[in-house]
């Protein structure tokens, strides 16, 4: 019998994550029909907006309210958790940067399993979960299994479990602020440093040049521009591509940069990570470059070229400035 | 300071295209070119770094086979002063919690202040730093891209969060930190570094030397488990264009202009 369902919940000014649905769907595929409890923390009057609005699709809504919750550090929310859950909980955490400095530990602290970036579920049969994940930035996927008798923790992909909207629960919410227990911690949270705007806002163009590892050397960023030119678009990119301090930090399409919903992506030796393509909304007409045919990119792509970029693109600029 | 930076031996997906094997049992492994997991290799340049400042010592250690040595030695080629391979057949096939187990049997050996290691690896996890903390009972932050030592006891630690805003913590003394990409630019290791340390010992420790209890790693005291490899199948994917390149190139201008990528 597999233990209790929870999913936490993050949001931000009194709006839920879209994780906070999608894990809905994500604890179906696990127990078809589980009775999912949501946990929500934080302080303040938002608190109680995002408890309410989990009511509509978790039958279940913990509420934890206290100061030290104001803000979510993952140190003092596993301290939460780990007072107030049973032993056996099957937990939900989004795979984002607070899931990812969450889970881990927790599942220690549990003595549960823990899977990290599950994409999709094969299901339970009697205490094995079986579940899949990728490896290799997407390159290759495999399947993983454990034993969840003792508990689990599992971190959940953003995007691919779609919200079912149709899924009503009327739920209750459930003041548990007074169970929290001790929520002292040694790490204490200061402050938000918010990136520094660039020169060019990527966010609002429509046609994007964007460049990966695949442009080898900061010299050949060239070659992407002088395609932007010709075409009217301008220049993004990947992260190794900052990493390396080849391009501001405000060109970086992705999760850890920017959102970007250009109608036309160029994606130029980009392999196509999922936090590279979490910043790529809006559906846009994809064009991939890469020269390894098994990139991900070309998963998601509408038109690949499987060319090394840095021969095929200057061959296609030329062609359009000859118009 | 005396840091400790986990470093994990990897096929280098910038150079290598995986693929599954006939089995389905691993990845298809020769020919691939091998090298010190990406975020790792920031996590010791960060480590450097902090000693350069405050003084103190790095060492590196690598839970792998024998050939993880190699990384162990190139890191130590970029400056690090120690180096250790956990290494055992008893080893093999261990969990992120095996791995983690293993880690803090090294770490209480030793007094560190602090312990750093990558924020991901080639299983994209990135589950060893957190479990580590939590088995150390020490605070942790992972995805740290700026580190600023205030004092003896406490760091300031930004972590870089969606949509590249930081966070900024205050963090104790002794903890773990899980280091993102682009927190620095670690140095070049040249032929002439390696060479310097090219026959300096690295010691090997097995389940003995760590005082573990051989069934709760390795295979043997995994509970998460990888059962295979696979390629999904896909939607439709991508429509590939064929033909020299000239032709490509034709083509996806015929395609852009229909779709209002060339203004």
């Amino acid at each position: 019998m597999a233990g209790q369902v929870f999913a936490y919940i993050t949001h931000k000014e009194g709006v839920a994550d879209d994780s906070a649905l999608e894990l809905v769907t994500a604890a179906g595929k696990i127990v078809p029909d589980a009775t999912v409890t949501a946990i929500v923390t934080g302080s303040g009057k938002n608190l109680d907006t995002v408890c309410n609005a989990m009511a509509a699709s978790y039958i279940e809504v913990w509420k934890f309210e206290n100061e030290a919750l104001a803000y979510p550090n993952a140190e003092v929310i596993r301290k939460l958790l780990i007072n107030t859950l049973p032993a056996d909980a099957i937990v939900l955490v989004p795979h984002d940067t607070f899931g990812m400095d969450l889970a881990p530990g927790l599942s220690i602290k549990l003595d549960s399993a823990f899977i990290a970036d599950v994409v999709d579920f094969e299901g339970l049969d009697g205490n094995t979960l079986k579940v899949i994940r990728q490896e290799y930035s997407g390159q290759v996927s495999t399947h993983v299994t454990c034993d969840i008798s003792a508990g689990v923790v599992l971190n959940i992909r953003g995007g691919v479990f779609p919200a079912d909207e149709s899924k009503a629960a009327a739920g209750k919410v459930v003041d548990k602020s007074g169970e929290a227990g001790d929520l002292s911690a040694l790490r204490k949270y200061l402050e938000i440093v918010e990136a520094e705007v660039g020169d060019v806002d990527i966010t609002k163009e429509d046609i994007l040049v964007s460049v990966g590892r695949g442009i080898e050397d900061e010299d050949n960023i060239e070659i992407a521009q002088e395609l932007a030119e010709a075409i009217g678009g301008v220049v993004s990119c990947s992260r190794p591509i900052v990493d390396a301090r080849w391009l501001e930090k405000s060109r970086q399409v992705g999760t850890s940069g920017q959102t970007v919903k250009p109608k036309v992506y160029l994606a130029l030796g980009i392999s196509g990570s999922f936090q590279h393509l979490g910043g790529l909304k809006g559906n846009p007409f994809i064009v991939a470059v890469n020269k390894n045919s098994k990139a991900p990119i070309f998963q998601v792509a509408d038109i690949g070229v499987v060319e090394d970029l840095l021969e095929f693109v200057p061959v296609l600029t030329e062609k359009i400035q000859e118009g | 300071m005396e840091i400790l930076v986990c470093v994990k031996r990897v096929p280098d997906t910038a150079e290598n295209e995986i693929e599954v094997n006939s089995d389905g049992s691993d990845i298809e492994r020769e020919d691939l070119v091998y090298s010190v997991n990406e975020w790792d290799n920031y996590a010791v340049e960060e480590a450097i770094q902090i000693v350069d400042k405050v003084g103190g010592s790095v060492t590196v250690v690598s839970v792998g086979d024998e050939e993880s040595e190699e990384v162990v030695r190139r890191e130590m080629a970029m400056g690090a002063d120690d180096g250790i391979l956990v290494s055992d057949d008893a080893f093999e096939g261990s969990d992120g919690k095996g791995i983690a187990t293993l880690l803090k049997a090294v770490v209480e050996k030793s007094n560190y202040d602090l312990i750093l290691t990558g924020a991901l690896a080639d299983d994209g996890a990135g589950q060893v730093g957190g479990m580590l903390a939590a088995m150390l009972d020490v605070p942790y932050a992972s995805v740290a891209n700026y580190i600023e030592v205030l004092d003896d006891q406490k760091l300031k630690v930004g972590r870089e969060i969606e949509g590249g805003n930081v966070e900024m913590n205050e963090i104790n003394l002794p903890c773990v930190l899980s280091i993102q990409t682009g927190i620095n630019e670690p140095r070049y290791v040249g032929i002439r570094g390696i060479r310097k340390v090219a026959s300096v010992d690295i010691p090997v420790w097995g389940p003995s030397d760590l005082g573990i209890d051989a069934a709760t790693v390795g295979e043997a005291g995994a509970n998460v488990k990888r059962v295979d490899y696979f390629v999904p199948e896909l939607g439709e994917g991508a429509e590939i264009l064929e033909g020299s390149m000239e032709e490509i190139a034709d083509k996806l201008i015929e395609l852009l202009k229909a779709k209002g990528g060339i203004k």
